[in-house]
C-alpha cells in the first residue's frame, strides 16, 4: 500500500499531483524513470514517468492528466488514501552528461516528465534552456518550477493568452536557427514530439524523446508496449522509454496508443455516469 | 502376471468427469471437475504396487507414487497427501499441469498392457481432499536459525525453495515483480486449467509458515543483489522464470491485434480482462483468431481466446502433430472446444488496414525435412504454396527467452549464449557467491516440476552452505 501524502490539482482540475510514499523507489529513482501505478485490486496498471523524488522524505511525485477511467478513479483518491500497487523504478534513466547548449521542450503533461530532467541537465553543468508550452494559459503547469529549473524559460500558448502566441515549435526553431545547440529533449504528445523531432533533423542536433505507450508488466516480460526505432523493435518499458526522436516510427506509435481506445471510451463512460449518480 | 494381476491390467481407467465441451468453451471455470472418493479409490485399486515401479522413475521429483496411491485405496487421504508433500509441495498444482503422459504415467506398468494408472488425477484427488477436509495443521519447522534468505522470483520454483527452507528454520523473504505472487502459475496459465485459488493457497500457506512475501519489488531495479546481501541476506535464490516474449520478426508484427502471449495471458489471467468492464483491464476480442505455435502456452492462449467468444480459432505450426509439445491433454481439450489446426503451416507477413490494426496474414505451406539440432525434424517450406488467411488476432506463442532485465545489473554472474543463467546442476550454484539459480531460468522454458526439482535441489545445497560454508 503506497499512500498519499499530497494532492493538488492543476490546469483547472484536468491535470492532478499526487506525492506518495515509496521509500523504496523514491531511494533509487533517477531522472527519467517511471512507475506503474495501480489503484486497486481490479485496477489496471498505468505507468507515468516521475515528475519528482524526494528520498529523505521516502516520496516520489506523478503529475498526470484524467483522460480515461484509470486516471479518472486515481483523481478519486485523497491525501491519507492509497495506490494499492506501485512499481519501479522502471526503464533506463537519462543519460546525463556535459553537453554544451542544451533546448528542452514540454508540452501538457510532459512538462511534468520534462521537470527533473532539465534539472538535472542544468547540474551537471549544462547551459538550459526551457521552452514549455499549452493550449492556454489555464492549463499550463509547472511555470514557477521550469524557471528554477533552467536557465531561460520560454512560455508559449496556442490560443496567445499567454507568452508567446504559437507552438513550441515556433519558439524552438528561432532556438535552433541562433545555433550552437547540442541537446534537445522534448516531451509531451506524441504529434508534439513528432514535430519536434521533424524540425531538429535538418539541424543534426540529437534530439530525445520520451516515448509512453501501453504497458502491462514494465520490465521487458509482455513486448505489449513496443515501437519501431530505427527499423527494430524496441520495448519502451527497458530500452527507454527515451529514444533518438530522429529514429522513431511515430505513426506506428500514435496508431498503437489507439489499441483499445473503443474498450477505453465505454469503461470510463460508465465510469462517469456512475461518478455522477453518487 | 498373477489372475488378479490380469485383472486389474484389464480394468477400464477411471476417467474425470469434465464440464462439456460445448459448455465450458464458453466460460472460464476449471473443465475437469474431480475425482469423486469412490472413483479415486476404484482407480487406486488399479495400481500393480510394483516391486520396481516405472511410475517413481519417471517423475522428476521422485514422489513414491505406489505409496501414495496405497493409502488412497485404504481411504487414508490425509496419510496418502502427506506422503507426497515429502517430495512434492505443490500437489495441486502438479496433479493438473504436469506432463504426466511423458513422465510417471508414461511408464507406469499398467500402461504397457492397458491405460496407465491415473496417477495425475490421484494426486490432485488427495491435495483437492487436504484443501476442502484437512484440518490445516501446519508441518514442524525447525528451530530458527536466524540467517536470511532472499528468494527472488515467486513462480513454483522459488515457492519451492521458499517452503524447504522456512521449514529449516530460515528467515525467508520471497521478492516478487508483479503484484501478485505465482509466477507462470498465476499470470500464464488459465483459471479453467488451474483456479487461481489453489496458487494462493499455496501461497497462504506458505506465509503462514512465515514466509514473507514481498510484491512489487522489481530485483534489478528496485534493489539489486549486492544491497540485499548489504541489507543481511546470506543467500539469494533466482527463480525469475523465462520471461521473455520471441516475436517472429516477420513484416507488419507491430500491428495492432498482434499480441504476444505473454501478453494475452498476463490481461486475461493476472489483470482478469475476461471480466472487463467489471475489472479496468481491457483484452482484445478476436473474431477470426490465429495463435501460433502448438505448446502449452498455444493451447492455452487459444482456448482463452474462443472463451472470450472468437467465432473461430486456429492453431497454425510449422511442424506436424507429433512435434506438438504441449501435454496431451490440453490438445484433446482444445479440439473437443472447437479449436482447429492448421499443421505445416507458417507465416510469412502480416496485413492491416489504415488503422494499423490487424486484417490478414499470409502463409506458406511446409514439410518436414531432416532432423535438426533439436533432434526435431525441420521444417522446409514449400515454394508456391501461399495461402491468405483473414484474422484480425494473432497471438504469438513460439517460445520464450531470457529476460535480461536481473541479469544485466549482475556483473559477476555467468550467463550462457543465450542469456540464461549458468548454474550447476546438482546443487543450482552460480558463478557469484551466495548466489542459487535454478528453474526457467536456467533450463529455458520447461516445465513446473522440473523447475520445483530444481528449487528442492537448491534449497539443500542453500542448507548445506549455511550450516559449512559455500
Ligand atoms: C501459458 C503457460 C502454460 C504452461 N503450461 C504448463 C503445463 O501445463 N505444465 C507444465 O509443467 N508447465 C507449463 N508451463 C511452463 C511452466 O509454467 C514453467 O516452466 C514454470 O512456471 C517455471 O517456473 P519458474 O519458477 O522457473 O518461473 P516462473 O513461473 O516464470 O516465475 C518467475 C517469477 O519471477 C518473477 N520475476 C521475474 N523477474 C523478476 C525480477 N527481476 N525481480 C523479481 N521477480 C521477478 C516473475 O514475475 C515471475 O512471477 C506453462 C507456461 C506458460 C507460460
Ligand atoms: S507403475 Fe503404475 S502400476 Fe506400477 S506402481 Fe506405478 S502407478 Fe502403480
Ligand atoms: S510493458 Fe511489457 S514488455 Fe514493456
Amino acid at each position: 500500500m503506497f499512500k498519499i501524502v499530497k494532492r493538488e490539482e492543476m490546469a483547472e482540475g484536468t491535470v492532478i499531483l499526487n506525492e506518495i510514499e515509496a521509500p523504496l523507489i523514491a531511494k533509487k529513482a533517477k531522472p527519467g524513470q517511471f512507475v506503474i501505478l495501480k489503484a486497486n485490486e481490479d485496477g489496471e496498471r498505468i505507468p507515468l514517468t516521475m515528475a519528482d523524488t524526494d528520498p529523505d522524505k521516502g516520496t516520489i511525485t506523478i503529475i498526470y492528466m484524467v483522460v480515461g477511467k484509470s486516471t479518472a478513479l486515481f483523481k478519486t483518491l485523497k491525501v491519507g488514501e492509497v495506490f494499492q500497487d506501485v512499481i519501479g523504478p522502471l526503464g533506463k534513466p537519462t543519460h546525463l552528461e556535459k553537453v554544451g547548449k542544451v533546448v528542452c521542450v514540454g508540452g501538457g503533461t510532459g512538462v511534468a516528465v520534462l521537470h527533473p530532467i532539465t534539472r538535472a541537465l542544468k547540474q551537471v553543468g549544462n547551459d538550459v534552456t526551457c521552452i514549455i508550452g499549452a493550449r492556454t494559459k489555464d492549463l499550463l503547469i509547472l511555470e514557477e518550477e521550469m524557471k528554477a529549473a533552467s536557465h531561460d524559460l520560454r512560455v508559449c500558448t496556442d490560443d496567445g493568452t499567454y507568452g508567446h502566441h504559437g507552438f513550441v515549435t515556433d519558439v524552438l526553431k528561432e532556438a535552433m536557427e541562433d545555433g550552437d545547440v547540442n541537446l534537445v529533449v522534448g516531451i509531451g504528445p506524441v504529434p508534439m514530439m513528432r514535430a519536434v523531432a521533424n524540425l531538429t533533423r535538418p539541424f543534426e542536433v540529437k534530439t530525445l524523446v520520451s516515448l509512453n505507450p501501453i504497458m502491462i508488466d514494465g520490465t521487458g516480460m509482455c513486448g505489449g508496449c513496443r515501437v519501431t526505432v530505427g527499423g527494430e523493435t524496441k520495448f519502451a518499458c527497458v530500452d527507454g522509454p527515451e529514444f533518438d526522436g530522429h529514429l522513431v516510427n511515430f505513426d506506428e506509435l500514435m496508431l498503437r496508443l489507439q489499441a483499445y481506445c473503443e474498450e477505453e471510451k465505454a469503461c470510463y463512460e460508465d465510469f462517469c455516469t456512475l461518478q455522477a449518480a453518487t | 502376471m498373477t489372475e488378479k494381476a490380469k485383472k486389474k491390467v484389464k480394468a477400464p481407467r477411471v476417467g474425470m468427469p469434465e464440464q462439456k465441451p460445448e459448455i465450458r468453451k464458453r466460460n472460464f471455470e476449471e473443465v475437469p471437475t474431480g475425482y469423486t472418493v469412490a472413483m479415486a479409490q476404484e482407480e487406486a485399486a488399479r495400481c500393480l504396487q510394483c516391486k520396481k515401479p516405472g511410475c517413481v522413475a519417471g517423475c522428476p521429483v521422485s514422489v513414491d507414487i505406489p505409496g501414495f496411491i496405497n493409502l488412497v485405496s485404504q481411504g487414508d487421504f490425509t496419510g496418502a497427501i502427506r506422503h507426497v508433500w515429502t517430495k512434492n509441495a505443490l500437489p495441486a498444482v502438479c496433479g493438473r499441469v504436469c506432463p504426466q503422459e511423458i513422465q510417471c504415467e508414461g511408464l507406469c506398468i499398467v500402461g504397457k498392457r492397458g491405460e496407465p494408472v491415473a496417477i495425475g488425477n490421484l494426486e490432485r484427488f488427495v491435495a483437492d481432499w487436504e484443501r476442502e477436509n484437512g484440518t490445516g495443521e501446519l508441518p514442524p519447522t525447525a528451530p530458527p536459525t536466524g540467517k536470511k534468505v532472499a528468494v527472488v522470483g515467486s513462480g513454483p520454483s522459488g515457492l519451492t525453495v521458499a517452503g524447504d527452507l522456512i521449514q529449516k528454520g530460515y528467515d525467508v523473504t520471497v521478492l516478487e515483480a508483479f503484484h501478485k505472487p505465482g509466477g507462470v502459475l498465476v499470470y500464464g496459465i488459465p483459471e479453467f486449467r488451474l483456479p487461481k485459488a489453489i496458487v494462493a493457497q499455496e501461497v497462504n500457506f506458505l506465509e503462514r509458515l512465515g514466509a514473507k512475501v514481498e510484491v512489487n519489488a522489481v530485483v534489478g531495479r528496485t534493489v539489486s543483489l549486492d544491497e540485499l546481501f548489504e541489507e543481511g541476506y546470506e543467500a539469494i535464490y533466482l527463480g525469475v522464470g523465462a520471461g521473455l516474449p520471441r516475436f517472429m520478426n516477420l513484416p507488419g508484427e507491430n500491428l495492432i491485434g498482434i499480441l504476444s502471449a505473454n501478453e494475452y495471458l498476463t490481461r486475461a489471467n493476472l489483470m482478469k480482462a475476461y471480466l472487463f468492464p467489471d475489472v479496468d483491464t481491457p483484452i482484445p476480442k478476436g473474431k477470426n483468431v490465429v495463435v501460433l505455435g502448438a505448446g502449452n502456452v498455444a493451447m492455452d492462449s487459444a482456448r482463452t481466446a474462443m472463451r472470450l467468444g472468437a467465432d473461430n480459432v486456429k492453431i497454425v505450426y510449422r511442424r506436424s502433430r507429433d512435434e506438438m509439445p504441449a501435454r496431451a491433454a490440453e490438445i484433446h481439450h482444445a479440439e473437443e472446444e472447437g479449436i482447429e489446426f492448421f499443421l505445416l503451416t507458417t507465416p510469412t507477413l502480416f496485413k492491416g488496414d489504415d488503422k494499423g490494426r490487424l486484417t490478414g496474414m499470409e502463409c506458406l505451406k511446409m514439410e518436414l525435412g531432416e532432423p535438426d539440432d533439436s533432434g526435431r525434424r525441420r521444417p522446409i517450406a514449400l515454394e508456391g504454396t501461399e495461402f491468405h488467411m483473414d484474422t484480425d488476432l494473432v497471438i504469438v506463442a513460439v517460445g520464450s527467452g531470457a529476460n535480461p532485465l536481473l541479469t544485466q545489473s549482475t556483473q559477476d554472474m555467468e550467463l550462457n549464449q543465450w542469456g540464461y543463467i549458468v548454474a550447476d546442476e546438482e546443487t543450482g550454484k552460480t558463478t557469484k557467491k551466495g548466489v542459487w539459480a535454478g528453474g526457467d531460468i536456467v533450463t529455458g522454458a520447461a516445465t513446473v516440476i522440473l523447475a520445483m526439482g530444481a528449487g528442492r535441489k537448491a534449497s539443500d545445497s542453500i542448507h548445506q552452505y549455511l550450516t559449512w560454508g559455500w
